[in-house]
């Protein structure tokens, strides 16, 4: 299926269990079983100390933002259509050395386009909410630490 | 730790297209032009070519590129992936395979066609994403540029470099591109101002902190030193050749790892300066790989021009401004304003300073520092004459 938004593939070898999540609501890190490491993005091999066993454990939802771009065109069609939009990379508060890339959103239905770019600032603390798109569940971030 | 090919191999040809858009060659056409005008330019006839070595990207073959051109046996072949990382690469495989005696005459090049299906990073939209892809696009993070961005942002934030140091970059790369007939940006004059007031692309990076779209070749012949002296052009020698993944390293978004703003050029140049008799306080004159203008800031800290997080103020007062800049860069006019062939012009602008026949020759300068792409595995060379 031919989809306009660029959507990652639930089924995927290494991120499914990730995908999973999401669906239920939860943010998860693939951690090692052996040595306890925690890595994103997800893979076969634990480089700290080369076990294949891993498990996911459950993250709080909360980080800050470590960086942040306001993408204009020329973009994808289905992008461009909410150009200017922001992408923010979030550094988890469990650890900051990981870090995912989201969407910064004003309410848990809200658009990728309606935070004003002049008021998102490095550094902010942020919390997860995930947004169904066709059959994934994205995370994205909302400002502050309440619900 | 000695180096096996230091000094071992020159360049002894270099062979360019005319650079345009929508050129109507195909990427087979393009490499083979500008490897024949390389061997005439060194004055070696195609038979004697015995090896080969390209960007994995290319999309005419080696055995395309040996039967259109009229090579001899090809007893190495070879092929460097990760795009812009490549450039310096393909060279330093052909470097070590004629000093290790697998080649005696190799070339390397670079063709592009931007306009070619599917030569955008970003064009295939079909697919459900796997891979690293996952983590970056669904969100809205799709070009090149708006992956360097995210790292540009926090440079910003973590080292207090600017939008004017950014511009300092843009505005030396133009000004020697006015210099050189050859580039595409020969009669067009930039100013502060226009800089200032370009388009946003992917905030923080403007339309001139981009690279040009850019169709075209360009390629080199290299040959043994001793072989070289009989040639007809003033050799220009492979001092030093290194290349890197660094640890944990993701392609072009590289923000999964402890220090993200420490990228590729680091490892690379800790082997090259180590193979090298030169230091960077001696290096006059270099090619920067500038496909976004932060990359230079950070291959200046990376190739240890100055300290971590100095790179922005490294660019003030001309710095990187032929004649009087403390390092002229990318004297042909780079990435950004020359043409964008996946940095392989910036390989030939090193050797034309080592030839001194530069449009922004720098007087003097013994040693040329090239880079390959900041932000994937890279590579590069220190050529002297
Ligand atoms: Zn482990």
């Amino acid at each position: 299926m031919e989809s306009a938004f660029l959507l990652p593939d639930p089924d995927d070898d290494d991120a499914a269990d990730f995908w999973r999540g999401t669906a239920r609501g939860e943010l998860l890190v693939q951690t090692c079983a052996a040595c306890g490491q925690r890595r994103i993005p997800p893979r076969p091999m634990c480089p700290a100390c080369r076990s294949l066993q891993h498990r996911w454990d459950k993250l709080s939802g909360c980080g800050t933002i470590w960086s942040f771009v306001i993408a204009h065109p020329p973009l994808l069609p289905a992008y461009q259509a909410l150009a200017p939009y922001n992408v923010i990379t979030v550094a988890l508060d469990e650890d900051p050395k990981l870090r995912l890339v989201g969407n910064l959103i004003a309410r848990p239905d809200g658009a990728i386009n309606e935070i004003d770019p002049a008021t998102i600032r490095i550094g902010e603390p942020v919390r997860v909410v995930f947004q169904q798109v066709e059959d994934v569940y994205l995370p994205r971030w909302i400002v502050g630490r309440g619900q | 730790m000695t180096s096996t090919i230091k000094d071992r191999t020159a360049i002894v040809g270099i062979g360019q297209t005319a650079f345009g858009k929508g050129l109507d060659a195909s990427e087979l056409s393009l490499a083979c032009q500008a490897i024949s005008l390389a061997l005439d330019d060194a004055g070696l006839a195609p038979s004697e070519v015995d090896g080969l070595a390209m960007f994995s990207m290319e999309s005419g073959r080696e055995v395309e590129v040996a039967r259109n051109v009229g090579l001899g046996d090809i007893t190495y072949f070879g092929e460097i992936g990760y795009g812009g990382g490549a450039g310096c690469g393909a060279v330093g495989h052909a470097a070590m395979a004629v000093a290790t005696g697998q080649c005696n005459v190799a070339v390397a090049w670079r063709a592009r066609k931007r306009s070619a299906k599917g030569s955008r990073p970003w064009a295939n939209v079909n697919a459900r994403l796997g891979g690293s892809n996952q983590w970056t696009r669904p969100f809205g993070l799709l070009r090149p540029v708006d992956e360097v961005a995210m790292l540009a942002r926090r440079y910003m934030h973590e080292f207090g470099c600017t939008r004017d140091h950014l511009a300092n970059v843009a505005l030396a790369f133009r000004k020697h591109a006015n210099r050189n007939p050859n580039a595409t940006m020969h009669e067009k004059p930039m100013t502060r101002a226009d800089y200032m007031k370009a388009r946003w692309i992917s905030e923080p990076l403007c339309l001139f902190d981009n690279c040009l779209e850019t169709d075209g070749a360009l390629a080199v012949v290299l040959v043994s030193a001793a072989r070289a002296k009989d040639l007809k052009q003033r050799p220009v020698y492979l001092h030093a050749f290194a290349q890197s993944i660094p640890r944990q390293h993701q392609v072009m978004t590289n923000y999964f790892t402890d220090d993200p703003l420490l990228g590729p050029s680091w490892a690379c140049a800790r082997l090259l300066w180590q193979h090298s008799d030169f230091a960077p306080r001696d290096v006059r004159v270099a090619q920067l790989y500038d496909a976004f203008s932060p990359l230079i800031p950070l291959s200046l800290e990376g190739y240890g021009f100055c300290g971590r997080g100095e790179g922005a103020a490294f660019t003030n007062d001309g710095a990187l401004e032929w004649p009087n800049g403390r390092l002229p860069t990318n004297t042909a006019g780079g990435g950004m304003s020359e043409a964008y062939v996946h940095g392989f012009n910036l390989v030939l602008e090193g050797v034309r300073q080592m030839r001194g026949t530069s449009t922004s020759q720098v007087d003097g300068a013994e040693s040329c520092l090239v880079t390959s792409g900041e932000g994937v595995p890279t590579s590069a060379l220190l050529l002297r004459r």
